[in-house]
């Protein structure tokens, strides 16, 4: 009769109340930076595809402040997410030291590519 | 009005109601079930009783045994033709909790694990943890979700049993959110709403025991049994009064006094066990009301340790350690820690007895039926008794499952025998019209808050562990003082959605009614038996009061007392021990 | 006993007066060891009875007290006032319509439990007489998923759940989920209608706050994401070994 339950508006002040809110979309944000990353490593092989001359431009292009900073901000974007998801692989997957596996795994596959680039 | 139609309506969806609700639903799937609770049931209280529930299973252990231990626990008040039905019935109702799922601890070969608990001889309290009595709870109203036949009224008050001259036909509730009120036509009516703690002002109980369901059947003419029977748990926290539930001293907890020294042995429960080490129905593991008393007689002699908030005994788990603490008591550590800032594997936490069950309410039969044909009534609410003058702890949670399922069982006997139904439309109005007098009422000058801490007062002064003929004469006219006074209540909130000052209202109306039951009761029994102890008669009088006592509403006035014989059968009454001599 | 001032500012609505909720601000005097609740029954009792919110047992098993406390959901019988400074702000559950003041309506968190068949769907007959075997690992394996009070503060902290009502949150899967992994259970298809929908698991981004603010340990979030593997997993078989499907 009376009654009026009332519904209070959601606005995105929701991920201001909390750090753990922010840390969140920080990490949900990082995937701009990556999906940017690979549309670059996308277009490199476009470029070495279309000779040396190309291929050269890009890494020119690779070597510019604006590319360094992007990168350096992807790298810090991408260990973020990779520290967060190997921290809360446990909850998924409560199998012993899983968490431990992948950095082991993170680090073997990094000495690995690092060999090749070097 | 707007009105539910139903075959059987259930009220209070705790352990009793629920269970009477599955019993039903499995017997009969055509049948209509109104499951009616002022609370949504998972926040019944059934979900605070942490130490387990007693059903024999194990070698060794027998029926016989705990139809002893049950009936020499109550002081041989309990009828004992109801405790031999509820014996036998125990261990299969513990069964069936567990077929739907309830996660009981286990041995380590798979079989359901037993404790020790106070007063039993052997061990047989079947447990989850320390959190029993929420997994009986929460396994229940899971079930129930099961059977579309269960129709629930979550946030209904029940305010009035309708009853023509003969029998009980419905009920009139209100919903809380709405503030409007609804009258349910029912063939039978199941009262499962629970105790009435909150009368005292120490208590484990939580804000919604207030013996509402008490009250209805007191009302339309149901005397309430054995109300002086109240009983004091041991080990509550002496801030908040919340449980420390007895499977501390099951596992092996101590109590101590100020001095550091176990003191239970000066008071019959001797000779001391060796700590850690307890031995079955002595010292720590004897009967609430032993132990209760114990502190009173050791707090009299100045050996209690004075906290900020009144004296108290100490509750050593230290040498449990902290692996046993964790796996079994893992809820008591959270609450000492959280309330008392003390840490039971490090220091001994500071308890006192608090008001935990009432061993009297709706005077029942052993098929759980009131005197009123259609009205029925299970749990703590009810009185059958089996529990006499004093409850063996875990007997409780079982009683629940026991006669949930037995008053589900006779409320559809009578229902398949029932022809004809009636609305009681004029019955139901006047209802209506007796709320509103106090929707509408001003001028009146007293307040809920103001007779509650008065009545809360009074029950503690004067009907608490020791009894006086002069306390309790002096409680008797104080609770008839408030009963006139409750008439000219006012309201501060006067709008119809979720009020919560009218909730308190009829809460208190509730208590009461039943507080006034509680000491008439107690005035009138001239001995001391179990829980109810009297300093001017301090000895137990088997020729005039092995009987009940019966509480009988007297409209504008206090009820009137009269006495029903207990039913002994095998059991002649002797001398309570729970010295070692018995091992 | 020591006592402390303490300022509470409380979210009122009353629909039969109010268009919108509004402040109100009290302020008394405390014991130092009370919690939140303890103040609010003060309130009620000494300075304004119209004051409408939920509690019981004050030992937060219950779950009746949850609301939001200086923003975060908690438990009012758990909020102590020693951890906090200042004016206290409360408000109902997030999340949740407000019926009045502090009382929220929780129609859709009751409706969603009932939804996930929280209930022993049996592998196999009980032994004759006797109780299913279950040994203690086997207990430990869902133990921790059956301490749910049913507070629904994980609803409110949760960000899918605001923007998204129809998702089934944390406490509703977590409690399908403690039913799969029972021993003694074998409805994990019967479940996985609700479980695996697009609005049950599958809509949380494991922001992780149900876990965060759990009174009881519950992990949810954890719960969510193994009913994710699960989902897969089983949809996976289904599809490539069609043979091990049950008989409908």
């Amino acid at each position: 009769m009376s009654r009026a339950p009332y519904e209070r508006p959601i606005t995105s002040e929701w991920i201001f109340r909390h750090p753990r809110y922010l840390r969140y979309m920080v990490r949900e944000f990082s995937c701009l930076f990556i999906g940017g990353w690979t549309l670059l490593m996308v277009w490199g092989l476009h470029q070495l595809s279309q000779g040396p001359a190309a291929w050269a431009a890009f890494l020119e292009l690779l070597r510019s402040p604006a590319s360094v900073g992007f990168h350096l901000l992807t790298l810090a974007f991408a260990l973020y997410h990779s520290t967060t998801w190997f921290n809360l692989t446990p909850k998924a997957l409560p199998v012993p030291f899983i968490a431990a596996a992948h950095y082991a795994g993170w680090a073997a596959l990094s000495v690995v590519i690092l060999a090749l680039a070097l | 009005m707007e009105t539910v139609s139903t075959d059987v309506a259930i009220i209070g969806a705790g352990g009793a109601g629920l269970r009477a609700a599955l019993a039903l639903a499995e017997a009969a799937p055509k049948l209509r079930i109104a499951l009616i609770s002022k609370v949504y049931p998972m926040r019944s209280h059934t979900c605070a009783a942490e130490g387990g529930a007693a059903g024999v299973i194990k070698p060794g252990d027998s029926l016989e045994q705990h139809f002893d231990d049950t009936v020499g626990g109550g002081d041989w008040l309990c009828d004992q033709d109801a405790v031999d039905y509820f014996i036998a019935e125990a261990p299969k109702e513990l069964l069936q909790l567990e077929r739907w799922g309830c996660p009981w601890s286990r041995e380590p070969d798979g079989s359901v694990a037993v404790r020790p608990f106070g007063g039993m001889k052997l061990m047989r309290t079947w447990f989850a943890a320390d959190k029993s009595g929420f997994h009986i709870l929460h396994t229940l109203f899971q079930t129930s979700l099961k059977y579309p036949s269960i129709r629930r009224f979550d946030e209904y008050y029940a305010t009035e049993l309708l009853v023509d001259g003969a029998c009980c036909r419905g009920l009139t509730a209100i919903e809380m959110r709405s503030g409007q009120m609804r009258r349910f036509d029912a063939t039978a009516v199941i009262l499962a709403g629970g105790g009435a703690g909150r009368i005292f002002p120490f208590t484990t109980n939580g804000a919604i025991k207030t013996g509402d369901a008490m009250a209805m059947a007191y009302r339309a003419g149901v005397p309430l049994k054995d109300m002086e029977f109240v009983q004091y748990h041991p080990t509550g926290l002496p801030n908040t009064g919340t449980l420390l539930t007895e499977a501390c001293r099951g596992e092996g907890g101590v109590l101590l006094n100020k001095a550091g020294r176990r003191f239970l042995q000066d008071y019959g429960m001797g000779p001391e066990t060796p700590r850690g080490h307890p031995v079955l129905k002595t010292m720590e593991l004897g009967p609430r009301d032993r132990v209760s008393q114990a502190f009173w007689q050791e707090q009299k002699k100045g050996n209690m340790l004075p906290t900020q908030w009144g004296d108290c005994m100490l509750l050593d788990m230290r040498h449990l350690g902290e692996k046993t603490i964790n796996e079994r008591l893992p809820l008591v550590r959270d609450m000492s820690i959280s309330y008392m800032g003390v840490d039971p594997v490090r220091d001994p936490v500071p308890v006192r007895p608090v008001v935990h069950y009432m061993m009297g309410g709706i005077h029942t039969d052993l098929r759980a039926a009131t005197p009123l044909p259609g009205l029925f009534a299970a749990g703590e609410c009810a009185c059958v008794s089996i529990n006499g003058a004093n409850r063996l702890g875990s007997n409780s949670l079982t009683e629940l499952l026991v006669f949930g399922r037995r008053a589900a069982l006779s409320a559809l006997d009578f229902v398949e025998q029932k022809k004809d139904a009636k609305p009681l439309v004029a019955e139901a109005d006047r209802a209506q019209a007796r709320l509103r007098e106090l929707f509408q009422r001003t001028g009146g000058g007293e307040t809920v808050a103001g007779l509650r801490k008065e009545m809360l007062q009074t029950m503690e002064e004067h009907a608490g562990i020791y009894r006086s003929g002069e306390g309790l004469g002096a409680a008797c006219a104080k609770l008839a003082e408030l009963r006139r006074r409750y008439r000219r209540i006012e309201l501060h909130d006067k709008t119809n959605v979720y009020n919560t000052d009218l909730l308190q209202a009829l809460e208190l109306g509730s208590m009461l009614d039943c507080a006034e039951a509680v000491v008439q009761s107690a005035a009138a029994r001239r001995e001391s038996r179990g829980a109810h102890q009297r300093l001017d008669f301090p000895a137990r009088d088997d020729r005039h009061f092995l009987r009940h006592s019966l509480a009988t509403y007297d409209a504008g006035g206090p009820p009137r007392i009269s006495y029903q014989d207990v039913v002994i059968t095998k059991s002649q009454p002797g001398v309570r021990d729970y010295s070692g001599a018995h091992a | 006993m020591s006592e402390r001032a303490v300022e509470l500012e409380v979210l009122r609505y009353n629909p039969e007066t109010d268009k919108e909720p509004h402040f109100q601000r009290y302020a008394l005097s405390c014991p130092q060891e009370w919690v939140v609740l303890d103040v609010l029954n003060k309130i009620k009792e000494s300075v304004d009875p119209t004051l409408s919110y939920r509690w019981s047992c004050h030992m937060a098993v219950c779950g009746s007290c949850g609301m939001m406390i200086n923003g975060e959901p908690k438990l009012a019988c758990k909020a102590f006032l020693r951890d906090y400074r200042g004016t206290i702000r409360v408000e109902p559950l997030r999340h949740f319509p407000i019926e009045r003041d502090l009382v929220t309506v929780i129609d859709d968190f009751v409706a969603k439990l009932a939804r996930v068949k929280p209930y022993l769907i049996p592998k196999e007959p009980p032994p004759e007489g006797a109780e299913y075997r279950q040994t203690p690992a086997q207990l430990k394996r869902y133990k921790q998923f059956t301490l749910c009070i049913n507070c629904m503060l994980c609803y409110a902290a949760c960000p899918e759940y605001g923007l998204i009502p129809k998702y089934l949150g944390p406490a509703a899967i977590a409690l399908g989920h403690r039913w799969n992994l029972d021993s003694r259970d074998g409805g994990r298809e019967a479940r996985q209608e609700e479980l695996a929908a697009t609005e049950g698991a599958w809509e949380c981004s494991f922001v992780g706050a149900c876990s965060e603010v759990c009174p009881e340990h519950v992990d949810p979030a954890g719960a969510i994401q193994q009913v994710k593997i699960e989902s897969t997993v089983d949809w996976y078989r289904a599809h490539l070994m069609p043979w091990t499907n049950k008989q409908k």
